[in-house]
């Protein structure tokens, strides 16, 4: 269970940053969006994905979690 | 005006790896690539931060490099000591040029050189009483210091000693903060950990200090200047311009940088973060505890200045974007100037360029300011996201290189022959040697400053001298030169 950055980036979207692998990628698609349940699976853009316990409401950006590599 | 089709850059990369053993051109291989903007993510064409191969001429430095040399050295009125043996501070010492103000050895202490000076016996037996020792000395010698940062190199961590306990124990005693930072040499590929490392350090170690204290009186213009490290003045030269605009910086990390600066920015409206690869943690910490945001700014050469300062001020009010507008018509004229007189003198040529983790992507600007090309770029120590930052910047054909071999950057140069070629002090004599011209782009070869505007008017100078100098006509004996000459006729 790494622990994990998730930001928005300037463009609008959203991002997640792995500090211990110096790792950023964009996120692609995520199971819940909010407003309200936030979280769920997630797909970056190189297709790899990671879990994220759902959260309600959506936290404020960036926050660090643990996340689990699916 | 591009230099090297795909195809030849590429054959060329094929050519040079072709001595390697099979095991180690597989490894090469990745390493080394044909820039191509159009990529989206840089890992699709090259591989970083992983560890060298044995046996090769590396470039790199090490996690201590990183923490004490880069990070934290620059913080002028703490004491670094370097804890270990002698030769890892006295070796770097004074060597990186981070100008400061002050009296050294009364209140700053950024040139000096301080060392546990480790013998067999600490080895043996252990370095803590030692260290212990030595943080008194250093309280009755410079009692003006602000605080003591023990900076490990390798052998601390092969035996085990216990410098978080001792950290605490004389903070406590001292009432300055005392900071341990696990940096030893042998960790991580580079000295990239060792800025991590550094980062963490000072996320745990001080910016909480004054969590609680609000004494501090911010205006809604509150900057840090952030991964400036003042290299001959540069964060001086950035400095200024964002005074000239209204802002007020509060924190400059680490360039010319005290303690208290580390603590109070914290209470900044934002950080500008020049240096992304050695500082990003820490940016990335204070925006999600503090709520900070940050923003990458490039103050080489003036359209990338003229872009960072309206960026920048795009943050703020009118006020201060009026303010950006006035600073960059301010100096326009005198850029103009600049570039006029230098840029008929460098217009075409070709640059290699081979540094840290973040200035073959930064002076890219600056170079095509002056008409000239960079047709090779690589880092030290970048990452991923470095890369992705750098093809944007580069154009196509170029050739790439990560953690470049001694053997490789050669062979590059050679064919490549590129007008100038701007690295390490390592490589300067290799390459002058060859005839061709070098500039060192860590520590800017005893110039600079190179940032802001005040510094692309050296920089342009920098670079005409070193290129149109008479010198490089001279290396050939005058006997061998007319024989060549009458060969030819
Ligand atoms: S690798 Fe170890 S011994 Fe060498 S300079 Fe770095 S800390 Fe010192």
């Amino acid at each position: 269970m790494p622990s994990v950055m998730i930001n928005k980036t300037e463009a609008g979207g959203l991002s997640l940053y792995v500090p211990k692998k110096d790792l950023e990628e964009m996120i692609v698609s995520m199971e819940h969006e909010g407003p309200g349940l936030w979280g769920g699976e997630l797909t970056l853009a190189d297709g790899t994905r990671y879990y994220l316990e759902p959260m309600d409401p959506e936290p404020r950006l960036p926050i660090t979690l643990r996340a689990k590599r699916l | 005006m591009c230099a090297m089709k795909r195809e030849e850059a590429e054959a060329l990369i094929q050519e040079v790896l072709e001595v390697y053993p099979e095991k180690a051109r597989k490894d090469r291989a990745k390493h080394l690539a044909v820039s191509d903007p159009n990529t989206e993510q840089a890992k699709k064409c090259i591989v970083s931060n992983r560890k060298s191969v044995p046996g090769v001429m590396t470039i790199r430095g090490c996690a201590y490099a990183g923490s004490k040399g880069v990070v934290w050295g620059p913080i002028k009125d703490m004491v670094h000591i370097s804890h270990g043996p002698v030769g890892c501070g006295q070796y770097s010492r004074a060597g990186r040029r981070n100008y400061y103000t002050g009296h050294t050895g009364v209140n700053v202490f950024g040139t000096m050189n301080f060392t546990s000076d480790f013998q067999e016996k600490d080895i043996v037996f252990g370095g803590d009483k030692k260290l212990e020792k030595l943080i008194d000395e250093i309280q009755t010698l410079f009692p003006l210091h602000k605080g003591i940062s023990i900076q490990s190199e390798c052998p601390v961590g092969l035996i085990g000693d216990d410098i978080e306990s001792v950290s605490k124990k004389k903070a406590k005693e001292l009432e300055k903060p005392v900071v341990p930072l696990r940096c030893e040499g042998f960790r991580g590929v580079s000295q990239s950990l060792g800025h991590h490392i550094a980062n963490d350090a000072i996320r745990d170690w001080v910016l909480p200090n004054r969590d609680d204290d609000n004494s501090f009186e911010s205006t809604p213009y509150d900057v840090a200047l952030t991964g400036d490290y003042n290299i001959g003045g540069d964060a001086w030269a950035s400095r200024i311009l964002l005074e000239e605009m209204g802002l007020r910086v509060v924190a400059q990390w680490s360039g010319d940088g005290t303690i208290s600066e580390l603590e109070l920015a914290p209470k900044a409206k934002v950080n500008l973060l020049h240096c992304y690869r050695s500082m990003n943690y820490l940016a990335r910490h204070m925006e999600e505890k503090y709520g900070i945001p940050w923003m990458e700014y490039n103050f080489f050469g003036p359209t990338k200045i003229a872009e960072s300062l309206r960026k920048i001020a795009s943050l703020f009010d009118e006020k201060i974007q009026e303010g950006a507008e006035r600073v960059i018509a301010k100096y326009t004229s005198e850029m103009n100037a600049i570039i006029e007189k230098y840029r008929p003198r460098l217009e075409g040529r070709k640059v290699m360029l081979y540094v840290g983790g973040l200035r073959p992507r930064h002076v890219v600007g600056a170079y095509e300011d002056l008409g000239m090309e960079v047709v090779g770029a690589g880092y030290e120590f970048a990452h991923n996201d470095d890369y992705d930052r750098t093809i944007k910047d580069l154009g196509e054909g170029t050739l790439l290189y990560d953690d470049v071999t001694g053997y490789e950057l050669e062979e590059f140069v050679k064919r490549v022959r590129p007008d100038l070629v701007g690295s390490g002090i390592k490589e300067k004599y290799i390459f002058q040697k060859m005839g061709i011209p070098f500039r060192q782009m860590h520590s800017w070869d005893y110039s600079g400053p190179y940032h802001g505007y005040d510094g692309f008017a050296i920089f342009a100078r920098d670079m005409d001298m070193t290129l149109n100098n008479p010198c490089w006509d001279k290396l050939q004996a005058p006997w061998k030169k007319a024989d060549a000459a009458a060969k030819a006729a």
